[in-house]
């Protein structure tokens, strides 16, 4: 099992290097100048090289790449410019391990930016992923159980729409009529548990985790439903019945188990992608998390924090990729061996 | 030997002990694929979706010659129909639905909105199409290649599909949206403000992101293809590598390609969607649904009407493309428990 886990964390740490080397390379290799770019249309040929200078991006792509994993490792100061640190050492920042790069936009260290903004999208992942998780199994067990009736098709076809609609209509819909036209809950805006209290961060995270939580709650209903239904069907279930165990515990401790293992999968990738930000939903509540930030950066056109934040969005998919598989490992005894 | 239920639907050899005449012929009519239609044909819920998925494109193919005919005008003003005291919102309730705009007009600018969506839906298909399609044909052929090969040309290509799939997929679309629609604008006619890169670059992003997944499928199928008498025979006459794939294998993976894409149309239709909302892809006045709702976010309120068509269009057609997708999974593969 030991052996397992440092095997794929090994194997999880090269794939973060190359993924790191691509982005850079997606950015600096394309024909595009970023420099260009970050200055602007009517910029002049000696504007624009003088950008290039002043944001490093006239070092080779590779050079940088390495500077920004030497950066993580052990930190690094800016400006990079040796000469320019030495007249005006008012300008030097620190940005210490793990540094992820220094946004001259914002001029702070990405580092900062992202431990700023983390929490929010964290809450958010955190609520709307119990949300979904407690009601994509609960509705997919109901319709399992009621196959073929009213409730059963009811139940599928109401999450299959809620994940068919866009999630910003969804959102932008309880945003605007059930928050601002009708009243019915305060206009959401992030506060703290130390802000507000529990009460507080709940319900202002509470219609934002509910658009997230019925885009992706369909897939779960739909996988529990299948799952439950397939092994109600099993040998094993039918003994468990035959030998008087009433229908609840059979229900749960027995057909579940074997639907938990696919269910670990896609809770995991789900949720680890989920943390990195819900772009969309972020936007429409004007939230200030991570996916708020790529919009923004993005508009900004901040390239540092933006090849930081996909280098920790690429990190939290990989370890939670480790992580289902050593749960894939736990549940199921057979994987470790593969 | 009597004849069962499984022997049809596998082989359809005739029984050697020499049954009637006309059983014969009426056991040898029915090939896999007649008994799969007509199995697709009984479910009532797969019949209704292809119905609309075949309306959607058949809109998506007419309009543009509609638009060129002048049934449809999707880009002209019509100011008087838009009352400028309130903000620019149609005259009339239903968004100004009257018999010559039947979906109303447009907030603002008073353009038909019936022409618009109708016309949304050309484009919002052919983007999703076209990322269909390169998503399809790259992660088929890696999948082909990387399950009949094997060894280290497998490995190579399990270990890009995991960096592939460890990439943020919004979040790159967005933060190389600047430089990528510029790259694209360096070999397409038109410049970064044009239609042709714009959409260009979301097909080309979406697709070489989407490939992963597709690959994985083909990769399994192509596992338990390459057992089969016929790909030894091929390997034995000494057949190239480029027949053995794609004569003797892809003609065996109709039916889990077919499946693919029906499932991954939808997904692509929700992305255009939700790019349009990040300000990614094409710009009005070219409509597709995705700008469309986008566009009539900020009268959600006023004009409810104009708020929820586009969402609903999608909401349709994702829907549907998912019962077709599930419809057709179902009748191709009847041991699978729905």
């Amino acid at each position: 099992m030991f052996a397992y886990v440092v095997r794929r964390l090994f194997i999880g740490v090269i794939l973060l290097i190359v993924m790191s080397l691509v982005t850079f390379m997606l950015f600096f290799l394309m024909p595009q100048d970023p420099a260009r770019v970050a200055c602007g249309k009517n910029c002049s040929i000696a504007q624009i090289k003088q950008t290039e200078k002043a944001l490093g991006y006239d070092k080779p792509a590779l050079t940088q790449w390495v500077d920004f994993l030497q950066g993580v490792v052990v930190g690094r100061e800016y400006p990079e410019d040796k000469t320019l640190r030495e007249k005006a050492p008012e300008l030097i920042s620190d940005c210490a391990a793990p540094c992820l790069g220094y946004s001259r936009v914002n001029q702070v260290t990405v580092a900062s930016e992202i431990k700023e903004a983390f929490p929010v999208s964290l809450s958010l992942a955190v609520l709307a992923f119990l949300m979904w998780i407690i009601g994509g199994v609960l509705f997919g067990v109901i319709a399992a159980v009621t196959k073929g009736t009213v409730i059963d098709r009811g139940i599928v076809a109401l999450s299959l729409v809620f994940y068919a609609f866009p999630t910003f209509f969804i959102g932008l819909f309880l945003l605007k009529f059930i928050a601002i036209k009708w009243g019915l809950v305060d206009v959401p805006s992030y506060t703290t548990i130390a802000e507000g209290g529990i009460g507080g961060w709940l319900s202002n995270l509470f219609l934002p985790s509910l658009t997230l939580a019925l885009f992706f709650m369909a897939g779960y209903v739909r996988m529990t439903r299948a799952f439950v239904l397939e092994s109600m069907t099993e040998d094993y279930i039918r003994t468990a019945r035959a030998k008087g165990l009433k229908r609840g515990p059979v229900l749960f401790k027995h057909t579940m188990r074997a639907a938990l293992t696919p269910l670990v999968t896609m809770a995991g990738l789900d949720f680890a992608g989920l943390m990195g930000g819900a772009i969309i939903t972020e936007s429409v509540f004007n939230f200030n998390g991570l996916g708020k930030l790529v919009v923004d950066a993005n508009v900004s056109y901040d390239l540092p924090t933006l090849i930081g934040l996909v280098v920790l969005l690429g990190a939290f998919v990989i370890v939670a990729n480790i992580i289902v598989d050593v749960l894939y490992a736990v549940i199921d005894p057979r994987v470790r061996v593969a | 030997m009597t004849v069962q239920a499984s022997n049809l639907e596998s082989e359809h050899l005739p029984d050697p002990t020499g049954a009637p005449e006309s059983d014969i012929a009426k056991i040898a009519g029915k090939s896999p694929t007649k008994l799969a239609m007509d199995r697709f044909r009984r479910d009532k819920l797969s019949m209704i979706s292809f119905t609309v998925v075949a309306v959607y494109v058949l809109i998506g193919i007419s309009a543009p010659f509609l638009v060129k005919f002048g049934v449809l005008d999707p880009t002209g003003f019509n100011k008087e129909l838009v009352d400028p005291s309130t903000g620019g919102l149609p005259i009339g309730s239903y968004g100004g639905a009257s018999w010559d705009h039947p979906f109303g007009v447009e907030p603002g600018t008073g353009r038909d909105v019936l022409s618009r969506l109708l016309y949304g839906v050309t484009f919002s298909l052919t983007i999703a199409i076209s990322a269909t399609i390169i998503a399809i044909v790259i992660g088929t052929v890696l999948g082909i290649i990387s399950g009949f090969t094997g060894g280290w040309v497998d490995s190579i290509i399990g270990r890009a599909i995991d960096l592939t799939l460890s990439f943020p997929q919004t979040l790159m679309l967005l933060a190389l949206s600047s430089m990528g629609v510029a790259t694209v604008a360096k070999f397409m006619p038109g410049g970064e403000s044009d239609n042709l890169p714009n959409g260009a670059y979301v097909v080309i992003v979406l697709g070489l992101f989407g490939w992963p997944g597709i690959a994985r499928i083909i990769r399994g199928q192509v596992l338990s293809v390459r057992e089969r008498e016929f790909v030894d025979a091929a390997v034995l006459i000494g057949a190239s590598r480029r027949r053995i794939y794609f004569k003797e294998i892809l003609p065996n993976l109709w039916a889990p390609l077919l499946v693919t894409f029906t499932l991954t149309m939808p997904a692509y239709i929700s992305a255009e969607a939700a790019l349009s909302f990040l300000g990614v892809g094409i710009i009005p006045p070219t409509p597709t649904l995705g700008n469309i709702l986008r566009s009539s976010i900020n009268y959600s309120i006023g004009d409810f009407m104009f708020f929820f068509t586009p969402a609903f269009l999608i909401m349709v057609i994702v829907v549907s493309f998912n019962l077709l997708g599930d419809g057709i999974r179902d009748a191709l593969d009847p041991k699978a428990a729905r």
